[in-house]
C-alpha cells in the first residue's frame, strides 16, 4: 500500500495558507516545471496515465494534447461544480488544500499554453470559494499566479467564478455557457471544447481532483505515478462514501483495491443487523451493483466490465431498510428537477419516469408498467445533447433489471393496500317490493 | 436609472474580470439579490443597466438557477439536502421537522435542496451558507434559535471543523479476507 498523496497532511492546521503549504514543499513542483519545456511537462502528464477524476475518466495528457498550438486565446477551466449526488471530495480538497489546486492549475496551464483560467465553483460552496479566493490572493502576491510567474515567460490570470445552483453546470459545455453568463444549457458536440470552448476559444476543462494531482505527478515523475494503481487506472483516488455505512467520508485509496475494502474495511459497512442491498460505485448516475459485486476491483475498467462505472468516485450504499422504489423515485425526481429541458427524451423521460414510479407507490401500476418504464430508459440513452438523461436512465434501468421481483412485490402490496382503502362498491340492494309496486317488475 | 453606487461598483468590478463582461451575470445578480432580498424586477433592471444588457436576458438566467430567487423570500436561507444520501439517513423527517418549527415565520427561506455535496455529514443543511450536520430533529430548535439571535449556528456541527475520516486510508494493510463486522 502507498502513502497518501492528496490527503498528506490534509488536516494540518493552516494547510490552506501559503506559509504552511510552502513549508510542506508546496509550489516546488511549479518551480521545477517552469525549468522544463512545456512539451516535456506534457510528456510527464501523458506518462502518468492520470485519468480525469470528474466522471468521464479521460486521460489528462490526451486532453491537453488536443488543444491546438498557436497564439490564439486559450483557456483553462477547472470544474469545481461538484454536484453529482454522493460526491464531496473536491469540497474537502478546496477547503483544506486550496494551494494544491492552484499549483496544479498553473502547471497544467503551462503545459497547455493557456494564459487565462477560471475555477467554476458551485455557489453552495461558500466556505470553499472564500478559502480559494484567499489562497488566490496569497498566490498572486507571492508571484505564483499573474504576469511572468516566478520570472518565467509564463503568465496566467485566474478567476474564481461562483455558480448559482444547477447540476447541469457540471456538464462541461453547460458549464461554459454558464461561465459566459447564460443559462447552463449543454451545447451540441462537436465542436468539442478543446477546439471551441469558452468564448469560442480552445479550452481545457478538468476536475478539481485531477488538477490537484498534477503537482504530485511533477514532483515524483509521471512514470513513478503510473506505478500506482492498475495499468489502465493509475494512481490514487479520493472516494466519497455515504448512505448506509458506519463511517461515511472521504478516503484516499489506491485504484484497483477490492470494492469490499472500501465499503466494509474503511467505511464499516451498513449498521448492525442490516444487510447491504445495493451500491452506486460512482455517484447516483452509475448503474447499481449488488453485494455479489463487492469483490470487483475499484478501478475504471473493472467497474465498467461489471456493468457500471467509477464516475466521480462516489460510493452510495443502500441497505435492506430502504425499498428500492424509494431510491429510484428520489433519483428520478432529482434528474427531473435538474434537466435543462432542451432535449425531449430527457425532459419528458425524467418526468414520466417520476410519474410511473409514483403510480407504483400509490398502487395504480401493474407489472407491465415496469416494461414500459424500462423502455423509456432505453429511449433516453444516447439520444440527447448531454448525458443528464442517461445519468437517470442507467441507474433506473439497472434497478429494474436487478430488483424486478422487489418492484413487482411493491406494486402488488400497494395495490392491495389501495383495495383495502377503497373496496369495490357492493352492488346496490334492490328493493323488489318497491319495484313491483311501481309496476316495473312482475310479481 | 438609479442604481445604488455600491452595487454598480461591485458589478463593474466583476465585469472587469472577464474577457467578455457578460460573464459577470451570475455574480452581478447575486450581488443585486443581496441588496434587494430577491431578484425582483427592480433588481434585474439595475443589473441590466449596470451591465448594458437587456432585462429579459437576465430574467432568463435568473429562472435557471436554484439560488437566484424569483419571488420574495425570508432573510435566512435554510437549504435542507433531501437528495439520496441524506434521505437514506433521515433528511425527509428532518425537513418536515424544520418546516413544522418554522411554520409561517417570514424570516426563513426554507427549501428542500438537491445534493449539497456534504453526504459525509448527512443529513445536513446549509444555513445562510454555513454547512451543519449530521442533524437530528432534536437539533431543530437550537438551530432556529441560533439563526434568530444571530449566533453562530450549531458550532459543534459545522462542517468547517470536521476532519477527514481517515487520512491514512491508503496506507492500511488489508487482510486477504477482510472482516465483515468492523468495530465502530
Amino acid at each position: 500500500m502507498t502513502e497518501a498523496l492528496l490527503f498528506k497532511d490534509i488536516d494540518e492546521p493552516g494547510l490552506n495558507t501559503l506559509a504552511v503549504y510552502e513549508a510542506r514543499g508546496g509550489y516546488e513542483a511549479l518551480r521545477k516545471t517552469l525549468q522544463m519545456a512545456p512539451e516535456e511537462v506534457l510528456k510527464q502528464l501523458e506518462a502518468s496515465g492520470l485519468r480525469g477524476r470528474g466522471g468521464a475518466g479521460f486521460q489528462i495528457g490526451k486532453k491537453v494534447s488536443f488543444l491546438p498550438k498557436g497564439s490564439m486565446d486559450k483557456y483553462l477551466v477547472c470544474n469545481a461544480d461538484e454536484s453529482e449526488p454522493g460526491t464531496f471530495k473536491d469540497r474537502e480538497l478546496m477547503q483544506k488544500s486550496p494551494h494544491m489546486l492552484l499549483e496544479g492549475i498553473v502547471i497544467a496551464s503551462y503545459a497547455a499554453g493557456t494564459s487565462r483560467s477560471f475555477v467554476y465553483i458551485r455557489g453552495e460552496y461558500v466556505l470553499q470559494a472564500d478559502i480559494l479566493d484567499a489562497a488566490l490572493r496569497e498566490a498572486r502576491d507571492a508571484g505564483y499566479v499573474g504576469e511572468q510567474i516566478l520570472g518565467s515567460a509564463h503568465s496566467l490570470s485566474l478567476v474564481v467564478h461562483r455558480g448559482a445552483g444547477a447540476y447541469i453546470c457540471g456538464e462541461e459545455t453547460g458549464l461554459l455557457d454558464s461561465l459566459e453568463g447564460k443559462r447552463g444549457n449543454p451545447r451540441l458536440k462537436p465542436p468539442f471544447p478543446a477546439n471551441q470552448g469558452l468564448y469560442q476559444g480552445p479550452t481545457l476543462i478538468n476536475n478539481v481532483e485531477t488538477l490537484a494531482t498534477v503537482p504530485t505527478i511533477m514532483r515524483i515523475g509521471g512514470a513513478e505515478y503510473a506505478k500506482l494503481g492498475t495499468e489502465t487506472s493509475t494512481g490514487t483516488k479520493l472516494v466519497s462514501i455515504s448512505g448506509h455505512v458506519r463511517r461515511p467520508g472521504n478516503y484516499e485509496i489506491e485504484l484497483g483495491i477490492p470494492s469490499r475494502e472500501i465499503v466494509y474495511g474503511l467505511a464499516g459497512g451498513p449498521p448492525e443487523g442490516r444487510e447491504l442491498k445495493c451500491w452506486f460505485p460512482g455517484g447516483s448516475s452509475a448503474p447499481v451493483l449488488t453485494p455479489d459485486d463487492l469483490d470487483v476491483p475499484y478501478d475504471f475498467d473493472s467497474l465498467a466490465k461489471a456493468g457500471s462505472m467509477l464516475g466521480s468516485g462516489a460510493i452510495i450504499v443502500v441497505d435492506d431498510s430502504t425499498p428500492i422504489v424509494d431510491v429510484a423515485l428520489k433519483l428520478a425526481k432529482f434528474y427531473r428537477h435538474e434537466s435543462c429541458g432542451k432535449c425531449t427524451p430527457c425532459r419528458e423521460g425524467t418526468n414520466w419516469t417520476v410519474e410511473m414510479l409514483q403510480r407504483i407507490d400509490s398502487g395504480e401500476a401493474t407489472p407491465m408498467d415496469l416494461d414500459i418504464m424500462a423502455s423509456v430508459q432505453e429511449h433516453i440513452i444516447g439520444n440527447c445533447l448531454c448525458v443528464l438523461g442517461d445519468a437517470m436512465a442507467m441507474p433506473i434501468g439497472s434497478m429494474i433489471a436487478k430488483f424486478r421481483p422487489e418492484f413487482e412485490a411493491h406494486i402488488e402490496a400497494a395495490r392491495a393496500r389501495n383495495n383495502d382503502l377503497h373496496p369495490a362498491r357492493p352492488a346496490a340492494a334492490v328493493d323488489e317490493q318497491a319495484l313491483i309496486a311501481q309496476g316495473a317488475l312482475d310479481a | 436609472m438609479n442604481v445604488p453606487p455600491e452595487l454598480r461598483a461591485e458589478i463593474e468590478a466583476h465585469m472587469a474580470l472577464y474577457p467578455d463582461s457578460r460573464s459577470a451575470a451570475l455574480p452581478a445578480l447575486e450581488a443585486a439579490q443581496r441588496v434587494h432580498g430577491w431578484c425582483s424586477p427592480e433588481a434585474i433592471e439595475e443589473v441590466a443597466d449596470a451591465m448594458g444588457v437587456t432585462p429579459a436576458s437576465l430574467e432568463a438566467v435568473t429562472t435557471f438557477y436554484d439560488m437566484l430567487e424569483t419571488k420574495p423570500v425570508g432573510r435566512h436561507a435554510i437549504y435542507v439536502c433531501t437528495n439520496i444520501s441524506c434521505s437514506l439517513r433521515g433528511a425527509d423527517q428532518l425537513f418536515a421537522a424544520i418546516q413544522e418549527a418554522t411554520g409561517e415565520d417570514q424570516e426563513f427561506n426554507l427549501r428542500p435542496f438537491e445534493c449539497l455535496g456534504a453526504c459525509d455529514i448527512a443529513p445536513m443543511a446549509s444555513v445562510d451558507g454555513v454547512y451543519v450536520g449530521p442533524l437530528t430533529t432534536e437539533d431543530v430548535s437550537q438551530l432556529l434559535d441560533d439563526v434568530r439571535t444571530g449566533r453562530s449556528v450549531l458550532p459543534d456541527k459545522q462542517l468547517a471543523t470536521r476532519r477527514v475520516a481517515d487520512p491514512q486510508a491508503n496506507s492500511r494493510e488489508f487482510a486477504a479476507d477482510p472482516p465483515q463486522e468492523v468495530q465502530q
